[in-house]
């Protein structure tokens, strides 16, 4: 008893010491609270994650088959806003780098996909979707390295520029890229294993929205599995360390530069991977897709679910994907017509994004973790001095 | 030889409107240390606004007077209740709230007044002069932009180098501390900054509008030349955004006049330009200082 209970006390004066500016706060060390505990989960990182892994992999399928195809859809669109705003969270909230130019790395994933699924014998999904993983990781290591010596309000007007700029690219090579029209996807058919698996869980039917959803829930998983280690691994342990103090980092030896390009780097490649799913869920790639208003939604996402969080990501896609469709209605409701309502989605995103930002910075996850946090710490100090009292 | 000169010519009169919304961007930069990226849509609300007046049968010019006015009114308001709370604070945050203020009046624009393209008048014709017999790419509403630029510029270096009001706004962006214990009320300086800010950058709006198409997001792309204009000239010198406003005209003008099909290269080229400067001289073309830190 004695011995947990010296834990608990370390633990708590690790977290007492929790930072509370805006990004930190989000990702408190939750590692050592769960030591203390008695706990059901492996200690080992790796084997934590795959249990997670386990679990979110069995409550997709059931989350999959229990829903309507409407719904099934609507998942597989959250899929690909929940990568990309992976990406991005670990990118602003870790590294303390913003990038409104996510949008546009996604345009890059997505037009690779549609490029490779126009030929007549395509080469497998995983494939064209790991390549278009490479080919935004090229530009993001590009604009990386750019992105490297930038801080703060420059670094938000070059990836500003990227988000307007890049999509003209689609426009100039219209022969190859379609113009303003952009280019049809054409969505791979499900294999017969997938309709076998299905037939033998629920025995609904196989159709191509679902295996889609089926795609982009399994892109979600392998992506945040991921994202998950290095968040916990040196990596993430050095990204931090960038971030919040950059003369103590550069004095033990991080190049600063070098890790800024590896975090721009990370973050593209699952910006990219998003962009492949988007191009095959909307079967879509065009510049209208791709616009400034993306990269700004994204961004909304990981400030209300707290910046570095990536479960506050998953929740802020979710917002993404089910809010624009409650507000729109309600727009209709109030007398506004379609394309009125239809305003009323990035509106919330932007008084969103400035009510969090000035009430709640760490965002929702940081905000609830850091009051539990709280919470345990006062009663640890009640605890103490009942204790010492009696 | 006339092709030049026509490109030239359209290339100073967009980097003019370019240089007054850099002018706008670095004289917020100044005061508060904050990038305005909601200076766009700011912009378009009051051209929207204009356009209402004009549309309900009202003079152009009362439109401008009006747009102006409700410029200055929006700046001041923005900096009282959304920037006051973040000044200060991590650069982040106040980043996000400017994005946040810039996709919320977008999508405001497109409720109210819907977004449709309309087309915007020009108090003056849009027909080039002609010399020796042959147009050239100046046309009255080219010398009217240019006018309205230069006496915008020149009243704003009267208000700072002559007015008791402009001497306490230097003051407060020099060095707020010593400022206040001087007596300064710094607080109403910076909302009175943003508030110019924000007519400046209104009239550069309207500007750009005049015989062209509106609709909620087209400032999208000035607010990006505004700002790769601002950084050209170092962010942090009204001179320096001037003649980055200039540059960026002309290039911008010559690449769209040159490639084949390039106007719709126009926004990568910023993207280079842009991508170049902040390699090579992150300070900016003018900067004197070696870093930049924090």
């Amino acid at each position: 008893m004695s011995e947990s209970q010296s834990q608990l006390s370390t633990a708590g004066a690790a977290t007492d010491e929790a930072p509370v500016e805006a990004t930190s706060a989000a990702n408190a060390p939750s590692t050592q609270a769960a030591v203390g505990r008695r706990s059901f989960l492996p200690t080992s990182t790796l084997l934590r994650h795959l249990v997670v892994v386990l679990v979110c992999l069995v409550g997709a399928v059931i989350l999959l088959e229990i829903t309507d195809p409407f719904t099934n859809s609507q998942l597989a669109s959250l899929s690909y806003y929940a990568i990309a705003a992976g990406g991005l969270t670990v990118l602003t909230g870790l590294n303390g780098q913003i990038s409104l130019g996510h949008g546009a790395l996604m345009a890059v994933g997505a037009y690779t996909t549609a490029l490779f699924l126009e030929s007549d014998e395509p080469v497998p999904l995983a494939l064209i979707l790991l390549v278009s993983v490479l080919v935004a990781t090229a530009v993001g290591a590009l604009v990386g390295v750019a992105a490297a010596r930038l801080h703060g309000p420059y670094l938000a007007g070059a990836t500003l520029a990227l988000a307007v700029g890049l999509p003209g690219l689609a426009i100039y090579f219209h022969d190859t890229l379609g113009g303003e029209q952009g280019m049809r996807v054409r969505a791979p058919q499900p294999p017969d294993a997938f309709k076998d698996f299905i037939g033998w869980v629920s025995g609904n039917s196989a159709t191509g929205t679902k295996w889609l959803a089926y795609v982009g829930a399994i892109c979600l998983i392998i992506t945040y599995f991921l994202l998950a280690n290095l968040v916990r691994s040196r990596i993430g342990r050095t990204w931090r360390a960038v971030r919040d103090q950059e003369v103590a980092a550069e004095l033990a030896g991080i190049n600063l530069g070098a890790w800024r390009v590896l975090a721009f780097t990370v973050s593209a490649a699952a910006a990219g991977l998003a962009g492949g799913v988007m191009a095959l869920v909307v079967r879509l790639a065009a510049p209208s897709g791709f616009t400034l208003v993306l990269s700004l939604a994204l961004l909304t996402a990981i400030v209300l679910g707290g910046l570095g969080s990536l479960l506050g990501a998953l929740l802020g896609s979710a917002l993404l994907v089910f809010l624009p469709p409650f507000v729109t209605d309600l727009g209709g409701q109030f007398g506004l017509d379609n394309t009125e309502a239809a305003q009323l989605a990035p509106f919330v995103y932007g008084v969103v994004l400035i009510v969090a930002m000035i009430f709640a910075p760490a965002g929702f996850v940081g905000t609830v973790r850091l009051r539990w946090l709280t919470y345990r710490a006062k009663q640890r100090a009640a605890a103490a001095r009942a204790s010492s009292g009696g | 030889m006339q092709q030049f000169v026509n490109v030239t010519l359209s290339g100073l009169v967009e980097g003019m409107v370019y240089a007054a919304f850099a002018l706008a961007l670095v004289l917020i930069w100044r005061s508060t240390r904050i990038v305005n990226f909601a200076q766009g849509s700011m912009a378009a609300a009051t051209a929207f606004i204009a356009l209402a007046l004009i549309n309900a049968g009202q003079s152009y010019w009362v439109a401008l007077i009006a747009a102006l006015v409700s410029g200055f009114v929006i700046g001041a308001v923005v900096e009282r209740v959304v920037i006051r709370p973040v000044e200060g604070g991590p650069e982040l945050n106040a980043v996000i709230v400017t994005l946040g203020l810039f996709v919320a009046i977008q999508a405001l624009i497109a409720i109210i007044f819907g977004s449709s393209f309309q087309s915007f008048p020009t108090p003056f014709g849009v027909r080039g002069f002609e010399v020796g017999g042959s147009t050239i790419a100046l046309t009255p509403t080219s010398v009217y932009v240019i006018v309205a630029v230069l006496i915008t510029m020149g009243l704003l270096v009267a208000l700072f180098r002559f007015t008791r009001v402009g001497l306490a706004m230097r003051a407060s962006a020099f060095g707020q501390e010593v400022a206040r214990l001087l007596g300064v009320r710094v607080g109403r300086m910076l909302t009175l900054g943003w508030a110019l800010a924000a007519v400046v950058g209104s009239l550069s709006g309207l500007l750009i509008a005049g015989g062209e198409f509106v609709y909620p997001a087209y400032m999208d792309s000035l607010i990006v030349f505004g700002f790769v204009a601002a950084v050209l000239g170092g962010l942090d010198s009204p001179v320096g955004a001037i003649v980055g406003g200039l540059l960026l005209g002309l290039a911008l003008s010559y690449v769209s006049g040159y490639v084949p099909r390039g106007s719709a290269l126009v926004n990568v080229a910023a993207l280079v330009i842009l991508m170049v400067v902040l390699l090579v001289r992150p300070g900016g073309l003018f900067a004197s200082t070696v870093a930049r830190r924090a």
